[in-house]
């Protein structure tokens, strides 16, 4: 039995283009306003695999997910361009959005994945803004399914999932049952371009619309944001003329 | 200046800039991410050849903590390192003060040089989708490749069939596996593709409006059928024979004759055609000839036609990147099925260079801005006589002027292209733009070749083959005088084309 959906979950993400990220004033968080936003890398790695596991018929739906404000519509259209079959924008925005973290996101595509009976969650890795590096893991662990994280390579093999990470100390190859939740690393592919019959047939592509409460998630963060802080400042470098100096420098400073 | 950045991810290639009062002195070290990379595509550390192009938080620290004040050795390359030393706390005061200050105001309107007119708000989501999704293919592939194309004068004819696989040959046609989209988003493709190189948006422009064009317009639906999907996804690639040796903007006069024979039902043409794109390489050719009855016909010839040959042009010194010929033709028997019925006249030709003619007036600007772009570039990293050449007035001048001219010009297109998608265009109004855009993109390439002094005239700085490149573009399609004798005929009633009447 050939999986029927596949759900890929995007993030929207913070990527400079000409300004300069900036920590608000009031050092609560960084500026966002008027800064460039556009779908995470890893996450059109995410798309490509799902795209590319449909052209192999593997499965038969792809889905495209986000949660957000309504910017976040353009990147599940860039995701149908790309060939996802239909998206959900799960609304989310203003204070609720700020505060939205892995946990709440998790919590949301787990509940998804449940009510459309999805047999393949495909996350990006992480998200280049934020770099936590957990939604994907706390999905599986709220849905109990297995997970394949790091992919960089992923065959199907009749109801199991093979799936090669890349971990530390090289290449972990695992089969994991479906359903499953898998992660896209770097090497995982190179994401198409969308073509432009694509582009067009996006706009034909429907897009459900809905709210975290309809999928009785609630969003309150358990994680409160104390401050944010621009790296310090690097200090100058001393130079020394000898090696014993050296050593002498870095017994007085502590180092040795 | 050389800065090094740590990088790490280095997939995402950006611009970076820095606020406008660091540029004295600053420097970036260890930057966390995200921070893309503008060169070293596996790399996980950059280069940045520019302070104005540095990025971000510590650049910003600097001003606010502004203990450090960053000595800047501007003739080595080297690492810079921060230093403690006597700055004055006055300038991160007032930096938070007017950063507080702004909040309590409405936002002021920052003018963007990138788009001096906010043509971005004017597009629909699908042409931004599809000028985003086509410049990071053009960036990404057709960039790479351009320096040893133009230098060996190589043309990949990989980069057809590529083009055909993201759907932008033939755009505006409907069906047949094309994609069907506004003139528009046509538009906003030629000027991606000719940002790179004008060669290559020659290319794309002969198979879009000069051979898939007049066979989508004047075809049977049999021929339609035969050769627009093929030639939508790149797998044949045509070409448009109508210049003659003799006859280049007189082309009633043109010398090819086709005629007609009933006991075979073929056409037998004699002539030849010269400055053809693509000849050389074609599998199919639209090649216009005066038939018994005077009147011009298109006809597809084939390659492999007995008597059909396509010399190639050499010593050629612009364009370099495409394949240019002639078209030869020696008693080619066409058979009538290749005639391309739906017109007679010069009506025919015409319509097919007033759609390519369009996309020139859009692709023109590309090449102009990259040049602008690569001229204000330079200017900010070149240092003489202590500042930036373009702390200079004679160099500020030469950017506004760019500005201007180009940003004006892309109002222009647009407003053309809304009107000829609405189909509510007049031929005059393209021959308006091509030329304007075609002289002031020249004009812009010369200057920026001249700003960037001695380096303007190598080829890795990119600005010289633009030079070389408009000069083809300001003359092909109708050249800058003859476009404006279709003004002048239009603004007086008086042609004057001839001299007789």
């Amino acid at each position: 039995m050939s999986p029927a959906s596949v759900f890929v979950c995007l993030s929207l993400t913070l990527l400079s283009d000409y300004p300069v990220i900036r920590v608000k004033p009031d050092h609560s968080g960084v500026v966002t306003d008027g800064v460039k936003h556009s779908m995470n890398p890893f996450c059109e790695i995410a798309v490509e695999e799902a795209v590319k596991l449909k052209e192999k018929k593997f499965i038969k739906e792809v889905v495209a997910v986000s949660c957000g404000p309504t910017q976040v519509t353009e990147t599940i259209r860039t995701a149908l361009a790309m060939g996802c079959d239909r998206g959900i924008h799960v609304e989310v925005s203003g204070k609720d959005y700020e505060a939205m973290g892995p946990l709440q996101i998790a919590k949301i595509f787990a509940a998804l994945a449940k009510k459309e009976e999805a047999s393949l969650v495909i996350l990006g890795k992480q998200a280049i803004d934020d770099d936590c590096n957990q939604t994907g893991q706390m999905t599986a662990a709220l849905l109990d399914w297995p997970q394949g994280t790091f992919a960089s390579e992923v065959t199907i093999d009749g109801e199991k999932v093979k799936v090669v990470r890349e971990i530390d100390g090289g290449l972990e190859t695992i089969k994991i049952s479906m359903p499953a939740v898998l992660t896209a690393d770097l090497r995982l592919n190179t994401p198409r371009y969308a073509t432009l019959p694509n582009i067009m047939k996006a706009k034909k592509k429907k897009i459900a619309n809905m709210k975290p409460a309809d999928l009785g998630v609630d969003m309150v963060s358990r994680v409160e944001v104390l401050r944010v802080d621009e790296p310090p400042t690097r200090l100058a470098g001393v130079k020394v003329e000898t090696v014993d100096d050296l050593v002498a420098k870095l017994k007085a400073n502590g180092t040795i | 200046m050389w800065i090094k950045v740590h990088l790490p991810h280095s997939k995402w290639r950006q611009n970076l800039t820095i606020p406008d009062q660091l540029y004295a002195g600053a420097c970036v070290i260890n930057v966390c991410p995200p921070l893309p990379c503008q060169f070293g595509k596996d790399s996980t550390e950059a280069w940045v050849t520019d302070l104005q192009h540095c990025k971000l938080q510590l650049l910003i620290m600097a001003l606010r903590s502004a203990v450090c004040r960053l000595l800047v050795n501007p003739q080595r390359c080297a690492i810079i390192s921060a230093s403690r030393s006597q700055g004055s706390a006055a300038p991160a005061q007032k930096d938070a003060e007017k950063a507080s200050e702004k909040k309590a105001k409405a936002p002021k309107v920052q003018f963007n040089w990138r788009d001096g007119l906010e043509l971005e708000g004017q597009l629909t989501e699908d042409e931004i989708m599809i000028r985003d999704s086509f410049r990071d293919y053009c960036q990404d592939k057709l960039m790479p490749r351009i320096l040893m194309a133009n230098r060996n004068e190589v043309f990949h004819r990989d980069i057809v069939s590529e083009m055909g696989e993201l759907g932008v040959l033939g755009p505006t046609i409907k069906g047949y596996g094309c994609a069907g989209t506004s003139y528009v988003a046509y538009g906003l493709i030629a000027r991606e593709v000719e940002r790179v190189d004008s060669g290559y948006r020659s290319v794309m422009s002969v198979q879009s409006s000069l051979v898939m064009h007049p066979i989508y317009a004047y075809g049977t639906e049999e021929q339609k059928e035969k050769w627009l999907p093929r030639l939508a996804r790149g797998e044949i690639l045509g070409c448009f024979g109508l210049t003659e040796p003799n006859h280049g903007s007189d082309l009633s006069g043109m010398e090819t004759r086709a005629k007609f024979n009933p006991s075979s039902r073929t056409f037998t043409l004699t002539g030849s055609k010269t400055w053809i794109t693509n000849s050389p390489v074609a599998d199919i050719a639209v090649v216009w000839a005066k038939c018994d009855d005077g009147k011009v016909s298109g006809f597809i010839l084939e390659r492999g036609m007995k008597g059909f040959t396509t010399p190639k042009i050499e010593g050629k010194f612009s364009l370099r990147a495409s394949a240019t010929g002639m078209i030869i033709m020696d008693e080619v028997e066409v058979p009538e099925e290749n005639l391309l019925p739906k017109v007679s006249g010069m009506g025919g030709p015409f319509g097919c260079m007033n759609n390519a003619r369009y996309g020139i007036a859009w692709g023109s600007l590309g090449a102009a801005e990259f040049c602008f772009h690569a001229a204000r570039q330079y200017t900010l990293d070149r240092i003489q006589f202590g500042v930036p050449l373009a702390r200079n007035q004679l160099m500020q001048k030469k950017m506004a002027d760019m500005l201007t001219e180009i940003t004006i010009g892309l109002q222009a297109c647009l407003q053309l292209g809304r009107l000829i998608d609405a189909k509510k265009a007049a031929p005059e109004m393209i021959s308006m733009l091509k030329r304007n855009s075609c002289v002031k993109s020249l004009d812009i390439a010369r200057q920026a070749r001249d700003m960037l002094g001695g380096n303007g005239i190598s080829d890795e700085y990119h600005v010289i083959r633009h030079v070389m490149n408009l000069e083809t573009v300001n003359t092909y399609e109708g050249t800058h005088d003859i476009h404006a004798l279709i003004l002048g005929r239009a603004i007086t009633g008086l042609q004057s084309f001839t001299v007789n009447t």
